[in-house]
């Protein structure tokens, strides 16, 4: 349903808005609610993280409250909600992780980078998360590049090969 | 029909039903949070785990359907030891802080601590703190306290419509919160207060002012919108310190409007008048009522000795009881004056009906209708409750659609929509009547002339929703009721509801406006547009209380001689030659009639307010000290018996005894869209300092116009304007309405900003400020 507030300029890029509008297609039309995990993701991938103007932005564009979507947006950890670096590294520290050395692979970044997770460095490159379960466990440890990119066996040599691609 | 059996108790239940449900049906108690009969179910509180046979671990009761066949067991062993498991988890993070909490005494997690609770606990650890949230005037929070059952949340989104409250984050770190920088602002927000089963949310009108225990508990009846929801009045030491509903599925279910809820603030303020007052020589001295009496039967019998009975006309609030209204016409008609006006914010006068004008039917009934079309109304602020009564009856089928002069969202899904400009209230109506007759292909209604009517789109739309539809019904909203076409208005959903086999419903805007209309006090028509030498004014505020509030205050002014019979002091000051002080709806007894037509009676909650009298007293005496027949009454009850007198319901009828010729007129150039605002309603209401805080009594202080209007005016959002009706002007804030049609500026009527403009329909001119 509407409000009488919409905001009336976008802030989304119209390829972004397109997406969007292929996500909603996806559901039936009084249901455009389904669609906000993939709106949400979309503004992101554009705008780096969500800010609350965006999330309400997006929450009229589906015609949903913007407390539905701020919900969403807050429960996932994959949505950033404060500003993240260059590359965003996420390291599983879930129970089969951790048994197979993710607690050394995000203590070595910490180290390596000189932050804690949730932290960014000081050239504003890298910003360390730590993530759940990515359903890799036998790759285990693993680590996400940018949400999107998985990989795997983080070893500190492996580390510092990947930390050299993304330089 | 499932066989089931619950702590050895053999009952049959239908199927699709709950262990809870079939718990409820025999009076089983089982303990629970997240539950609530009203709205859906979660499951995520586990307080109301029972033991299931053959189930491998105990099951939510409220989550489980009942199978044939199934033992449930509320008390073995396993359901206690699981009770106690989630309750010592639900205590972890709740504080210990009970002896200053608001809810102790009525917190349902302290009852239930202590009936299934272990008295310590394994946790030793830190307990986590939350932020409190700022949720407006109504509800105070203490957010360490939440238990996160999501009552409040889903109450929200699925009783008001629209979801205002969200659980934001996860896991220890979930929080109830409104979205950042929002308050709520739902009409029928303070229910979340009686929702929350532990000190969340709290009433923060009363937070700290009383417990529990001492308040009484008494009944009353909700004096302001036309429902007549049930309340329970809770009252220490001879004052009113809280309004909770009283359960009534016939009519409030469990809920409560806010205006209901909150507006006793008032019977409390400093504005109240207690003693009866003279004006003598432009002094205002206070006086007894034995003095004051006299001077009022004395001044009014002078009045109609010098000038005739035509030259006094008494005017009271429609949210006066039945009682008052009976005897005030009672009084008048021994002093032979005839206009008794309780209707002063209509324009038209020219309706006249068989009976008195309702619902149409019961509130039950009008859930059970497969299509309703409202006309003219701003539902949500009019009626709250009826509101949310529609917008659940959508929710199972209902196709509701709108003939109206804004595009306020109602919550709800439409079936169709028609807006149009405030004074072509009655062509929108025309549009949808001919869509029906081009539809059916019937000849027109007669005496409706359709030929200049253009039918738009959703105009079709709501003609094909009433479309094969046996139960159906045409509602005539507030500012229907107000237009000065009302009796054109009137007859073509009368003809509409006659093409479509629907009833034609009079929602009413008052608490007591079908008692009102039983009684016959709605003579005389405008009792301002030729200033009158006298007037009584019952609980009425000429100015705020009358269709066109400058013309009615200037005809006070004129006028030699005015009773003012009020709880406040008010403004009457200027105008009023005396003032009596007279008991608001709870501090006397008394009966209102509510929109479907029913009787509600109700005692005083509390004594009156210094030398306040209640109004149907003070009409009894006045009626002695005159020496009329007919004023020896002993209680209000007599009273009541006398005034609705035989079948009440037989004389409810909404057909009009003549026909009313109708055709379509255009309209242009900027119009006032004049709306009684929800929280200016009545001389109570205005007076409650916490409602008066809300957004909704802010957006009251505005004009509110549309973007391409706002352009044309050379106006900016959130700039000043200013605007002008007849005589008199008033400088408010511009806020862009995407609802509205061009042209269209609303301003608010009955409101101190206001008070200076006209009509609540006319033309206007808007300035830059």
């Amino acid at each position: 349903m509407s409000t009488n507030n919409l905001t009336t300029h976008n802030l989304l890029s119209a390829e972004s808005l397109a997406q969007i509008d292929r996500e909603v297609a996806k559901y039936p039309a009084d249901q455009a609610r389904s669609a906000v995990m993939g709106a949400l993701r979309i503004a992101q991938v554009e705008k780096r993280y969500l800010t609350n103007d965006m999330i309400e932005f997006i929450a009229n564009y589906l015609g949903i409250a913007p407390m539905m979507a701020y919900e969403v947006a807050t429960f996932y950890n994959m949505y950033d909600m404060k500003p993240v670096g260059k590359h965003k590294l996420t390291v599983c520290t879930n129970l089969p992780c951790a048994l197979s050395g993710g607690y050394t692979t995000a203590n070595y970044l910490k180290q390596k980078l000189g932050i804690d997770f949730n932290e960014t460095t000081a050239d504003g490159k890298f910003t360390l998360k730590e993530g759940e379960c990515m359903g890799a466990c036998g790759y285990a440890p693993v680590m996400l590049v940018n949400n999107h990119s998985m990989c795997n066996h983080m070893t500190p040599e492996a580390i510092d090969k990947k930390l050299a691609e993304l330089e | 029909m499932l066989e089931i059996e619950i702590d050895g108790k053999k009952l049959t239940v239908p199927g699709g039903s709950t262990v809870m449900d079939a718990a409820n049906s025999i009076g089983v108690h089982i303990p629970h949070f997240c539950y609530h009969k009203k709205l859906s179910i979660a499951a995520n509180c586990r307080m109301c785990l029972v033991q299931v046979e053959k189930a491998p671990k105990p099951l939510p009761a409220c989550a489980t359907p009942v199978t044939d066949g199934m033992k449930v067991f509320t008390h073995s062993d396993q359901a206690v030891t699981a009770q106690k498991g989630v309750m010592e988890f639900l205590l972890i993070n709740h504080p210990l802080d009970c002896p200053i909490c608001d809810q102790g005494g009525e917190c349902q997690l302290q009852d239930l601590a202590v009936g299934y609770g272990q008295s310590g606990s394994d946790y030793a650890e830190e307990k986590r703190v939350v932020a409190n949230k700022d949720l407006g005037p109504l509800i105070s929070t203490d957010m360490t306290r939440c238990i996160h059952c999501s009552r409040c949340v889903r109450f929200t989104e699925e009783i008001a419509g629209f979801q205002e409250l969200g659980m934001a984050n996860r896991g220890e770190f979930t929080e109830v919160m409104p979205f950042i920088g929002k308050t709520v602002n739902s009409e029928i927000s303070g229910n979340v207060i009686d929702l929350c089963p532990v000190g969340a949310l709290t009433s923060k009108p009363f937070r700290y002012t009383a417990r529990t225990w001492e308040l009484s508990r008494r009944k009353s009846v909700g004096a302001h919108d036309g429902l007549g929801s049930n309340l329970i009045v809770q009252v220490k030491n001879n004052k009113v310190m809280r309004v909770l509903p009283l359960e009534n599925e016939a009519i409030n279910e469990c809920w409560l409007s806010d205006r209901d809820r909150y507006s006793y603030e008032a019977l409390n303020s400093q504005e109240r008048l207690t003693k009866p007052m003279i004006k003598q020589g432009g002094v205002w001295q206070e006086a007894d009522w034995q003095t004051a009496l006299e001077y009022v039967a004395n001044g009014l019998k002078q009045v109609v000795a010098e000038h005739g009975k035509d030259s006094v006309a008494a005017v009271a609030s429609a949210n006066s009881t039945v009682e008052e209204l009976f005897t005030l016409r009672k009084l008048m008609a021994g002093l032979g004056v005839e206009a008794v006006q309780a209707f002063a914010r209509n324009a038209d006068f020219s309706v006249k009906t068989q009976g008195a004008k309702w619902l149409g039917q019961s509130l039950e009934e009008l859930s059970q209708n497969e299509a309703v079309l409202i006309v003219g109304s701003t539902v949500r602020k009019e009626q709250p409750l009826l509101a949310q009564r529609l917008r659940q009856a959508v929710k199972k089928g209902m196709a509701l659609s709108l003939v109206n002069v804004h595009g306020d969202d109602l919550l709800t899904k439409l079936a169709g929509e028609v807006i149009v400009r405030p004074d072509q209230l009655l062509e929108g109506l025309l549009q949808v009547v001919k869509a029906v007759v081009e539809l059916k292909s019937v000849a027109a209604p007669a005496g409706i002339d359709l030929a200049n009517v253009v039918v738009s789109d959703a105009a079709r739309a709501i003609a094909n929703s009433f479309e094969g539809k046996a139960k159906a019904a045409v509602l005539l909203g507030n500012i229907a009721q107000t237009s000065a076409r009302y009796a054109e208005i009137y007859a073509a959903a009368a003809a509409l509801a006659a093409l479509t086999g629907a009833k034609l419903g009079v929602p009413a805007v008052a608490a007591n406006s079908v008692g009102a209309e039983l009684i016959g006090a709605d003579l005389g028509g405008n009792v301002f547009a030729a200033a009158k030498k006298a007037y009584v004014f019952v609980g009425v505020e000429p100015e705020f209380d009358a269709h066109n509030g400058s013309q009615a205050l200037a005809a006070a002014k004129q006028a030699e001689m005015v009773v003012v019979m009020s709880a406040f002091q008010s403004c009457a000051m200027d105008y009023a030659d005396v003032l009596l002080p007279i008991s608001p709806f709870t501090e006397t007894s008394g009966t209102f009639v509510n929109m479907e037509g029913k009787a509600q009676s109700f005692n005083g909650v509390v004594r009156p307010l210094g030398e306040t009298r209640p109004a149907w007293k003070v009409f009894r005496v006045l009626g002695n000290v005159l020496g009329f027949n007919g004023f020896d009454y002993n209680s209000s009850e007599e009273i009541r018996d006398e005034a609705l007198a035989g079948d009440t319901a037989a004389r409810l009828n909404n057909t009009l005894t003549s026909a009313v010729a109708v055709s379509a007129k255009s309209a242009q150039g900027l119009v006032r869209l004049g709306e009684v605002p929800v929280y200016q309603g009545d001389a109570i209401v205005r007076r409650a300092p916490s409602l008066q805080a809300t957004a909704d009594a802010a957006l009251a202080t505005t004009v509110r116009l549309n973007a391409a209007t706002i352009a044309k005016l050379g106006l900016v959002d959130g700039g000043k304007a200013i605007v002008k009706q007849g005589q008199g002007s008033a400088e408010l804030t511009v806020k862009l309405d995407a609802g509205l049609l061009d042209d269209v500026v609303r301003v608010a009527t009955s409101h101190p900003l206001t008070r200076d403009l006209g009509e609540m329909v006319g033309a206007v001119e808007v300035l830059k400020g």
